[in-house]
Parts: C-alpha cells; structure tokens; sequence
C-alpha cells in the first residue's frame, strides 16, 4: 500500500532509493527520512516497547520521537538511531528494536573531525526566527554562524504550506535568505547540525553529520560566541490518556509534516485531538490531501469561530470542550473513544462515542524547547497563558526568540529574530538596525490553548491507569507516577528517577513537561509551574563515543615520546614500557629469553663486565642566572649553592608539606649554571614547581629555568669496565679516577668528533658514566659506545634492570617507592636535610606527624624461600595477626620486588610502619590467591652496602 | 569551558591554563616562627566561598605565567584578571594589566 501523495512534497519523484527494514524491500525517494518513507509505504509500526512489549509506532518526525529507534546496518553500522532523523539513502538498512541497540564489533570507519569556531553571533535553528536573526546579524558585517539539524534550513516551514512572507510562500522567502546569507562573507551555514551543549561564556558543541564522506562520520565544532541566538524552536507535547501509546496515535504536528514534506499520508481515516489551534491546519490539510477527517476533538469549550467554521466547510465535525478517552486496535489504532471534559478537567461528562479511524493527530500544546538555555544556566518560568516553560533570565551573552520562547505566528517569530539579530549584531560591536517586519499570513497569534495534563480514564483511579503513558519509552505510566507520590516523593527530580521518566534516548524532549502536569495534577499542584522542571543537559540528541573522541584514538590517543635511539632499539627486538608518554625500551630478549631471564643476563653483564642503557628520557633542566645556586638551595633539602663548578650532587625535593616530591642529580656546569634531572615522568611537574616558586614566591631572584630534555641525548655506561670503554671511546679524557673522580662532570670530545658532557654518576652502584650529547648526535654516539664496547661484551639494557640494579642498592623510585605521603626520613634520608638553611617543606618535619615513630620506613624485604617473588602491591601483616579481621591491622606494603642475579635470590622494598626498628622481623604477605608469604625485613641496601664498587 | 584573558596573551580557552587554588597564600616568610597550627592553616586550609573568590591561574599551555583571577563561584564570572604579586582589587572592578 502506498501512502505517496501523487504530487507536492519536497521530495525527488525522480531518484527512488531502495532500502530495507527489517529485511524487507522498500522504496523511498531522495529527500525522504527513514520515518517518512516507511510511512509511504504503509509501515507505521516500530519495534515494541522495551518492558511491555506493547506494539509502538512513529509518533513524531524529528529528534523527540519516543519510540522509532533502529539499528542502521548500511550504510554504516550505527546503534540506537531514530528513524526520524535518518536521512534515507540508496543501499540503507536498518533494523528495529527494542529499546536498546548494539555496538558493532567492527572497526569503526568512519572520519570524526574537530572545528574550533569563533564568532560574534551564533544562531541556533534555521527556522524563520532564526534566519531572520541571521539575516540582521549578517547585513551588520559581523562573522555570523548559523547552525541547523536539518538538511535544509527552514524549520517549521518545510512542514506547512499555507504560510506566506510578503505574498508569496515561505520558503521563496527561506530561499532568498539562504542565498543572502551565503552571499555574505562573513557568514556561514551549518546543516545537519545540531547544537548539543551549551557551556560557560558562550561555548556551545555542535555535532554535525556528514553522510557525504564516504566512510560515513561527522564533525564537533567548538564554538566560542560573543553573541548567541536561540531559535530552536519547539516540540509539541503528547496527551495523557488510555492507550495513547497505540502505534497510529501521532503528534498533530509531524503528521502536518510528513504530508507537506514528505508528501506522505499517514492514515485515511483520521481523528485529531487538540488543546489548541495548531492542529487545525493539519485537519484540514489531511481533508484537502484526501484522508477522511469525521472529527476534530478540541479540549476547549469555545474555539476561535472562524477555525470552527474552516473545519466546517471542510466536513470536519468539531468535537469542543471533548476529549480522547480510549483507543482501539491491536498492531494499528482503529477507533477512537470520546468524550465531554468537566470544565474543572476532573471527570468525563456525558456519553462515550466511538469513532473508527487509523489515525489519531494529537497536539498537546507545545513546549518550547528551553535545553540550550537551561544548560546555559538561563533560567525558565511557567507562562500559565501558552501552558509551557519559557526562558526567562538570561546568565549568557544569549536570546531566545520565536517559538522556542512560545511566540507561536510567523509575524512575531520574524519580528523577534530580526530584532535579536541587530541586538545580537550591535553587542558584539557590529551595529546595525533590524529591517521591517515582513507582511505574513497563514500563521496567525493562536488563541490560547487548553491545557488537559491528565485526561481521565472511563474506570478506576489514577493508581489503576496502565494504559495512561507518560514516558512510553520506558513504559512508566500514571499508575506508575500515582505509587512514586504515594511513596512520599514530591519533587520532580525524585519521581523522575523512581520512575525513570525522562530518562531514555530521547530524555524527554516528548513527554517530559507531559510528565509535570501529571505530576502536578497528583500532587493537586496549581499548576505545573508549582512542580517545576527536572534539570536539562547535554548533550540535546545523543553523540557517539566516537564523535567526541574525533581522531584522538588508537596512535593518537595520546602522544608517544622516543628517544633518538629508539629505531636502534627497535630493530634489537626491544620489549617496550610506557612510562608517562616515554616508550623506553623495557628489556632486550635474545632469542628463546623470557622476561626474567633476559633481565637476569642484562643485570650480570652490569655487575661484572659492563653494559650501556638509554638515559634520554630523564628530565633536564637548565637553570641559569646569579641566583641559580641560591633558588635550588630553597628547594632542595640539601644546599647546592656551594657545589664546585664541574661537580654533581644528588638532591631532594620536597612539597611545603614536607613529603617527596622529586629527586636527581645536579651538575654545576658554571657559576650561573646549574644542569638539574628529574625523574622521567615528573619533568614536567618539576618544571612547572620551579617556575611557580620563581614567579609567586620570589620573583626578585633571577634565574631562568629551560626544559632541555629533548636537546640531550643520554647513554649511561655502567659497570666495572665501563672505564676502559670510555676510554677508548673519549681518547682525549683521563678517565682514572684520580683526574675523574665520582660526581663529577667533564667535557670532552668523543673519538667520533661528537662533544660530550659526561657525568660520573651512578645509579647502580657500579662504576658508571653518563654521556651527554646533543640530540641530533644520539643515535650515532649509542652506536658508537657499541661498538667501543664491544670486545668487553657490553650488553643493552631497559629499565626492569635499571629497577633491579638500583632496588639492590636501595635508591628509591619516587613514584614508585613513594606516594606522596613519604618525608625524606621515611625513606632514611635524614642525611640529605639540611639543618642549616630553610627550604620548601622544613618545617613540615617538626609537624607532630612527620615527627611520630610510627611512620612507614622505607626497608628491605627478603622472602624466606630464596625463590618466591612477592608481588608488588602485596600489604604486609604481623606473624599471629588476625586475618579474619575486618579490616586486617596493615603494617604497611611491598613496593618494589624483582629477582637479584646479584643476591641469588629475590628481594623487595617495602613501606613498612615503624620498619627501621623492626630489622629482623618476620612478616607475611596474604596474597589474593591464598597463599601467604613470609620475609624478613632487612636495611634497605642489600647489595655493596659499604659502596666498594663506585669508583671501578 | 571557562574563557580567560591571561593579562599577557589575552582571551584564550581553559584548557590552556592549569588551576592554582586559592590566591594570596603567601609562604611564611619564617615557617620556623609559625606554630604547627599556623604552618597547618597555610597548608592545609582554603576559602571556599560561594560568590567573588581570588584564585591562581597559570597559563601553562601559552605564555607559562602566573596570574590571579576574580571569579563568581556559581555564575563563573570573571570580574578581575591581574597578575601576581598584585593586590586584589575591588571585586567588581575590571583589571587590565
């Protein structure tokens, strides 16, 4: 059956589109939606409702639409899509469903970009208020955006027909302004784009669809407006009455649409039901179109005469001061149910009266669509005159005109915007005066509506009234709302979540002001202004998780940091860690290794010959300036304005509250030039601490503080031969440790002409060097060392070795070993506080709490079977303790574990509570899987306590 | 998303800035001389006003300085913008620098 009108309609008769639905053919025409053409082709039910699975239909032609959700499986595989929106394709294919979709397995193809726009005026809708505001703001010379959902601007328009601007019809007018619009250079026109979240100072998100790509996709456009225009228009409301749930029960409104628009008659035998005048022209369009029209049910005991008489002549009965009180069918509406209201709205009066039809247009007023306003934190009043929530106080830069602030006739809709667009124009410093208001006919002033929030059933009470939808979507119903008041609930938040309404795809653009006046007509409120609104927010029609993610996802997610050697470790068959953005390489397995073992081999070959590792993601700062030495002494716990040029020291940095915030080594490079390294992922929190200092605190001091961490290139050479590889490597330096001893620097040229600035540093315990050279110079100097190094064996090694090696010799991890809530002599670093000299967080350790006994030291662990690991992360427990205990007393817990090729045997750190006095003792780590180790807590330098090995 | 004039670079978008706190909490120029109350107070204890508050921002993805703002708690209005080391002006007075 087809439901095309022979002619009319902004359709192409001559591009049909093939598609299907639920597996079955169909075809619709170019400029048809999914909704539409399904309705061309006699297909008015949807899937079922998701709790009742009652039969449902298309209700609506736009993004309010409660129940026309489908899955689109092509073009693109698309969960959750209303088939009210979908713009039909050739090819298309959807599925219905129930409420929920499904995500694709696949990967998504699609392209999702980001815009990022500033503008003196934004728009917001394209219908004639907000063309006419564009229109001004534009003639001003300002740079205007103005963004629409639709393909097409227009807005209402494209639904009507009678509606003429200055004699001839709208959309002559629409047209003309388009053209103006894109004529204007400072101008532009988004469609298909709809304005999902407004933010502070005028920051508004637009997603725009873009079915042109080939892949499919769309585009989020950050908008920073100096002005902004709402025209967006407004949804008309649902009725609440039994069974108006039934699939041919459609809003007025969108049926008038899909005739105009669409060319599409959604029924032949119609009933419409209205509490105001808006519905009458959809009445007497389905007669001109052809549909049977027996009745036309208006809530209002007078309507205007002169719509009364239009019906008239046109054969329509007009049914006043009379309501819906039922309808018939199982799968599709055949009949209707009516009957006289009480003036007070409390209870039906006079006989019930059978009408068949199949279709019911409903208009239960409208209600202006104030999301982007309310999310703007505008606040709305309740007009009790238009029956509707209206903006009220601006808290932007921002305008609500024409029907989304209830100025229902195209005369005034015209006159707002054009007035908000000059307005808009000439705050944001572009002024200009608004034209006269076009003539308009064919949407007159509407005289006032009669609100029924609640029409009442034939039987029963409200606490019996299933069939009475209020959110059909999640099937809750007034029965439902009655037991949420009758469980003490008055505000509207909290009957919104017992009852869930409002809070399904459509989050109740439909129902939801529907919703109040049921609520208020319970609580037997004056009137839905007393109950008030639930909160609106973004975003206004649901976005993909890919959308917003744009192109930041898989590589780009996150940046990805490497070292200028990193292709050296890549092709060696490195196994990569991320640390912070930084790949570095984790260990280097040679073929057959395991983790453990290749980690074995790399720590023995840096405790008994010599090994090299990338250094260059450490963090390097230079800090420069006469007052370097005395700004690093005010930050650190120990004093560095005394170092000697030409030496390092390690240091400690600690927060105003006296906990650890970052360590490294120093190196004095001049009198006024410090070369200071932080941890790797802290370089940049570091630098960030030293420029707050310098700028809030103590600005007299000049220094100046650079992150170089990119212009080095560092390859730490470690272990006892590492001397005769820099010797061969730096012909030119005495590399005896009499002329280079420990923390010291030396500059030097390399065999291969590279200068260096090495540093005799140690984080192993072993003798070791750190070359410095610049970036661009790296690979080549690695390589170099290499092959230096290469008839003493010298091995590659990542960082679980570097942890190995340090954890052996006790060196903490800040990050790792630390947390934030660790002083320095918790980590058994008394030594590196001064006592003579102030620094940040000194008098954060003669605070009660840094001071107590009892707080967590860092110490040793060794398991008592040689072999077992203790997992990181493992709390530790006293021997006896009880474990059944809720919460079991904690003594602290294992903060780093490995396996030692130096001790033979596995080993930890821990934080332990009170640790350094209980040196000795035996503690156990329950573990989730039920085992439960048992270690002795140790000093913390397991390895060369007495630092034999340093100078080689 | 907040828009902020950074007194050297001027209107630029949030996500340009990190949050610095409550402004004008000058260190103890002798942390020593304070009582553990006192270091705690500076430590530890902010204003949380629900209107006009001073507050630091450093605009750490542009110029990397410090700078105060006078901002509305509720409505996010920014009625003052000065940099640091500045007295706070009047509330309702606006700054250039």
């Amino acid at each position: 059956m087809s439901n095309r009108l022979p002619t009319g309609g902004r359709v192409d008769r001559s591009a049909p589109l093939r598609f299907t639905f639920d597996g079955v053919e169909y075809t619709g025409l170019r400029g048809d939606t999914l909704a539409s053409a399904l309705l061309a082709n006699g297909v008015l039910t949807v899937g079922p409702s998701l709790y009742r699975e009652r039969p449902r239909g298309i209700v609506t032609a736009g993004v309010d639409d409660p129940h026309a959700l489908v899955q689109l499986e092509r073009p693109h595989s698309e969960p959750m899509q209303l088939a009210t929106t979908v713009e039909l394709c050739d090819g298309l294919a959807a599925i219905s469903l129930q409420g929920r979709g499904r995500l694709d397995e696949a990967p998504d193809e699609a392209r999702y970009d980001k815009s990022y726009l500033h503008s003196d005026v934004l728009v917001v809708g394209g219908g004639p208020a907000g063309l006419a505001a564009a229109l001004t703001a534009g003639r001003s010379g300002a740079r205007v955006v103005l963004v629409d959902d639709q393909p097409e601007l227009g807005g209402a328009l494209l639904g009507g027909g009678r509606e003429a601007i200055d004699g001839r019809p709208a959309l002559t007018w629409v047209a003309e302004v388009r053209a103006e619009l894109d004529a204007q250079p400072e101008t532009r026109v988004l469609t298909r784009a709809t304005a999902i979240g407004y933010h502070d100072q005028n920051y508004v998100l637009v997603a725009e669809r873009r079915p042109d790509l080939p892949g499919g996709g769309g585009r989020l456009w950050h908008f920073r407006a100096r002005q902004v225009v709402l025209a967006t228009g407004a949804h008309e409301r649902p009725l609440v009455f039994a069974g108006n749930d039934r699939p041919g029960v459609m809003s007025a409104a969108a049926v008038r649409s899909y005739l105009n628009r669409h060319a599409v008659l959604p029924g032949r035998r119609a009933v419409v039901f209205t509490t105001g005048d808006s519905a009458y022209a959809t009445a007497l369009e389905l007669a001109a179109a052809g549909a049977a029209v027996p009745a036309l049910v208006d809530t209002r005991p007078e309507p205007p005469a002169a719509l009364v008489e239009a019906a008239g002549a046109a054969g329509i009965e007009v049914l006043t001061g009379s309501v819906v009180v039922g309808t018939e069918g199982e799968a599709r509406l055949t009949g209707v149910r009516i009957s006289a209201l009480a003036d007070d709205g409390s209870e039906l009066t006079g006989p019930v009266r059978e009408l068949a039809c199949d279709l019911l247009a409903v208009c239960g007023g409208w209600s202006p669509a104030v999301h982007l306003w309310s999310m703007s934190r505008g606040t709305v009043r309740y007009d009790e005159q238009l029956a509707a929530f209206v903006p009220d106080s601006a808290a932007q830069a921002v305008r609500a005109v024409g029907s989304g602030r209830g100025r229902h006739d195209l005369a005034g809709c015209l006159s707002e915007g054009l007035t908000a667009g000059a307005e808009a124009a000439t705050a944001a410093g572009f002024p200009v005066t608004a034209p006269v208001v076009p003539s308009c006919s064919g949407d007159e002033q509407p005289a006032p509506p009669r609100p029924v929030w609640l029409v009442p059933g034939e039987e029963g009470d409200p606490s019996t009234w299933r069939d009475h939808f209020v959110d059909a979507q999640r099937d809750a119903t007034v029965a439902d709302v009655h037991r949420a008041i009758r469980a003490g609930m008055r505000s509207v938040e909290h009957i919104k979540r017992y009852t869930t309404i409002g809070t399904a795809h459509d989050q109740g653009k439909s129902c939801g002001v529907a919703a109040i006046g049921v609520i208020a007509q319970l609580l037997g409120a004056r009137s839905p202004g007393d109950v008030g609104t639930t909160t609106y927010r973004g975003p206004y029609v649901p976005v993909s998780f890919a959308l917003l993610a744009g192109r930041e996802r898989g590589p780009l997610f996150d940046p990805v940091r490497t070292t200028p050697v990193h292709p050296w470790h890549v092709r060696r068959g490195a196994v990569f860690e991320n640390v912070g953005q930084w790949q570095r390489p984790h260990y280097y397995p040679r073929p057959g290794e395991d983790m453990d073992t290749a980690v074995w081999r790399e720590c023995r070959a840096a405790r008994e010959g010599v090994a090299m590792m990338d250094a260059s993601t450490l963090g390097k700062i230079d800090v420069v300036g006469p007052d370097a030495g005395v700004f690093l002494d005010r930050l650190y716990t120990n004093g560095f304005a005394k170092l000697p040029v030409g030496s390092a020291r390690y240091g400690v940095m600690c927060r105003a509250d006296g906990m650890v915030f970052d360590d490294g080594v120093t190196v004095r490079l001049a009198p006024e030039h410090y070369y200071l390294t932080t941890t790797t992922g802290n370089a940049a929190a570091v630098l960030d601490w030293m420029e707050e200092w310098l700028q809030t605190e103590w600005p007299e001091l000049r220094v100046r503080c650079t992150s170089v961490t990119e212009q080095w290139t560092t390859v730490a050479v470690v272990g006892p031969r590492s001397r005769e590889v820099l010797a061969a490597l730096a012909p030119g330096l005495d590399v005896s440790n009499e002329a280079f001893p420990f923390m010291t620097v030396r500059h030097t040229e390399l065999a291969n002409g590279v200068p260096a600035r090495i540093c005799r540093i140690s984080f192993s315990g072993e003798l070791a060097y750190e070359i410095n050279v610049a970036s661009w110079y790296g690979l080549a100097v690695w390589e170099a060392v290499l092959a230096y190094g290469a008839h003493a064996g010298i091995t590659p090694y990542g960082t679980e070795t570097m942890h190995v090696l340090r954890a052996e010799k006790g060196y903490p991890i800040v990050g790792q070993d630390t947390d934030g809530t660790v002083t320095p002599q918790d980590l058994g670093m008394a030594w590196i506080v001064a006592r003579h000299k102030d620094f940040v967080g000194k008098r954060s350790f003669d605070r009660p709490d840094t001071s107590r006994a009892d707080r967590k030291h860092l110490v040793g662990l060794l398991p008592v079977d040689r072999s077992e690991l203790l997992p990181e992360g493992a709390q530790l427990v006293a021997p006896g303790a009880d474990l059944a205990a809720v919460p079991v007393d904690p003594l602290g817990h294992v903060t780093s574990s490995y396996r030692s090729a130096a001790l033979g045997r596995t080993f930890a750190l821990a934080l332990v509570r009170g640790g350094r006095d209980r040196i000795g003792d035996t503690v156990l780590a329950p573990l989730a899987d039920g085992r439960t180790i048992t270690a002795t807590i140790t000093e913390p330098v397991l390895f060369d306590p007495k630092g034999t090995r340093r100078d080689g | 998303m907040l828009l902020i004039a950074c007194p050297w670079c001027g209107e630029r978008d949030e996500t340009e800035y990190h949050y610095g706190g409550q402004a004008h909490v000058a260190h103890p120029a002798d942390p020593a001389a304070l009582t553990d109350a006192e270091w705690g107070e500076y430590l530890f204890v902010r204003a949380n006003p629900k209107g006009d508050f001073a507050e630091r921002w450093l605009h750490s993805a542009g110029c990397r300085r410090w700078f105060n703002v006078v901002r509305h708690t509720v409505t996010h209005d920014i009625t003052a913008v000065y940099p640091a080391g500045q007295a706070r002006p009047d509330a309702h007075t606006e700054v250039t620098a």
